[in-house]
């Protein structure tokens, strides 16, 4: 009997379950989906079948714009499967207002070029079978 | 003021031991129960959290106890301290008579007891681990650099607070660092999450901890200095760090800080020593500021300018903190005895007059907190 060989730690992954499968159909068709609440209006993030706001189940799921500016982030040199070191973990504001934990892309891992309220355009990397949204500089440039 | 803190104890050695998790708070727990008087026969109740639910079995096995009265309210690193406000609720009404609180970690060696993960379908499993998120050095720091960019600060008041605590570390000989540092060794220290160096990211170490609690009127006949719970106070924030209102102010410290205070009766201005969990720096500059120590925006001149030093108007972390003591994954156990021995003035870094001393914990990656105020003074 021969010992498997040992496969380096894969990145993570996501797994859907049915309140959020729709988001990720949504990825892997390029579109970045939220929630709103049709009782409140509230749009919300992350997906669940009614509003974190006002409780309503009333909800419809929609293809946000894609535009979002740079809340915070840090630069982490941790080592995490898939990643090497620096890499951006950033936290942004969508356009429509729920926040999302992303990465940044298209742009140098350095504080210098990272001012907070950088404007950012989705984008869509696949990683096996799942299409991740990541962000980049958006080509107008500057803060939103 | 209905129960009193009357056995404390940490285990016999903290770093590097060789016991398992649970290893540790039998160790801590047998010590709590020899620095009272009392015997694991005299104990009805027990409390303990982590990622086996079954650990108040455990422990109550280990000692032999037989208890009418379990608590295993897990909430992250704050456990210990919802734990305590259970047991004073349980000693009032007569449900236990004397309750033990433990926890033990081997946070370094990892005895007995796998490294918590999310699962892949789980919110952060989805939304956050794919992202490179790598545990709480990620996830904590991730409001910090719109923390200090909203305040007009930079990263050199993080390094402030490695300073002053490291001062109370020196101190304090079961610190695990202890060698004086300066502000600019801090900033040049390697990068672990810019902007955050290894010297403003805690320790890691096996530790255990254990507190007896009973009614204050048999506190009174016990040999150590009773030290009664004031009040408590706990709340939730946001399942994931990512999706808080507000990532340079936690709604669950807030809460948690006023129900505390709010309990006891007492303002921020009646603390004279307080411990504020710091697996990161950021986070006592937060509990400053969301428990109302000083006002929104002040925490970074508060450092500065001396108030959490030796010396200074509000001691902060005299152990020298998670940042430089000890930090074995969920912390809340280890400040809570800080303020114990503060309070019986028998701490290695004693404040002189601590009369009202408050610990406050985070859960999670800000996903709980609570607060609790302790007090010598039984009137």
């Amino acid at each position: 009997m021969t010992t498997p060989p040992s496969a380096a730690p894969k990145r993570a992954l996501p797994v859907p379950t049915p309140e959020t499968q729709h988001f990720w159909f949504g990825t892997a068709a390029g579109e970045l989906r939220l929630q709103r609440c049709l009782a409140c209006g509230d749009v919300y993030f992350p997906p669940q079948p009614w509003c974190p706001h006002c409780t309503s189940d009333d909800v419809e799921v929609f293809v946000a714009s894609g535009e979002a500016t740079l809340y915070s982030y840090v630069i982490s040199q941790l080592p995490a499967p898939g990643f090497a070191p620096p890499y951006v973990v950033a936290v942004v504001t969508l356009a429509e207002g729920p926040r999302l934990l992303t990465n940044l892309v298209g742009v140098a891992p350095d504080p210098d070029a990272l001012p907070l309220d950088l404007a950012l355009v989705v984008e869509f990397s696949t990683v096996g079978d799942m299409a991740l949204p990541v962000f980049h500089p958006s080509a107008a440039g500057g803060a939103a | 003021m209905t129960a009193a803190i009357v056995g404390a104890a940490e285990s016999t050695e903290i770093g590097t031991v060789a016991l398992s998790s649970v290893g540790l708070a039998v160790d801590a727990a047998r010590r709590a129960l020899a620095d009272c008087g009392l015997t694991a026969r005299d104990v009805d109740g027990v409390a303990m959290a982590g990622l086996n639910p079954y650990l108040p079995t455990l422990l109550a096995h280990s000692l032999g106890i037989e208890a009418r009265w379990v608590e295993a309210t897990m909430v992250g690193g704050c456990s210990n301290l919802v734990h305590l406000a259970r047991a004073v609720d349980a000693i009032a009404s007569g449900r236990a008579e004397v309750v033990l609180v433990a926890h033990g970690e081997s946070g370094r060696s990892h005895h007995g007891g796998a490294a918590w993960r999310p699962s892949p379908d789980s919110w952060p499993g989805q939304f956050e681990l794919p992202f490179g998120t790598a545990g709480p050095m990620t996830l904590l720091t991730l409001g910090a650099r719109r923390f200090l960019h909203d305040r007009g600060a930079t990263p050199e008041v993080l390094a402030q607070v490695v300073v002053v605590q490291r001062d109370w570390a020196a101190r304090n000989p079961r610190a695990l660092r202890r060698e004086p540092i300066t502000v600019d060794e801090v900033l040049a220290a390697p990068v672990v999450v810019d902007p955050f160096t290894r010297p403003m990211c805690c320790v890691s170490t096996d530790a255990g901890g254990a507190l007896v609690l009973t009614s204050i009127e048999r506190a009174r006949d016990l040999p150590r200095p009773p030290v009664a719970v004031l009040g408590t106070g706990e709340a939730t924030g946001a399942a994931m760090a990512s999706q808080m209102p507000d990532l340079t102010s936690s709604a669950a410290f807030r809460s948690a800080g006023a129900a505390a205070f709010a309990s006891a009766g007492l303002t921020p201005a009646d603390i004279d020593h307080a411990m504020l969990y710091d697996a990161t720096a950021h986070l006592p500059l937060l509990a400053l500021e969301d428990l109302g120590f000083v006002p929104l925006g002040e925490s970074p001149g508060f450092v500065t300018d001396g108030h959490t030093a030796i010396g200074g108007s509000l001691p902060v972390n005299t152990t020298g903190g998670g940042l430089n003591y000890t930090h074995s994954g969920m912390y809340g156990m280890y400040a809570l005895l800080e303020s114990v021995r503060q309070l019986r003035g028998e701490a290695h870094a004693q404040v002189d007059g601590v009369q009202v001393s408050l610990t406050h914990a985070i859960g999670g990656m800000f996903q709980s907190a609570a607060t609790t105020i302790l007090t010598n003074a039984l009137g």
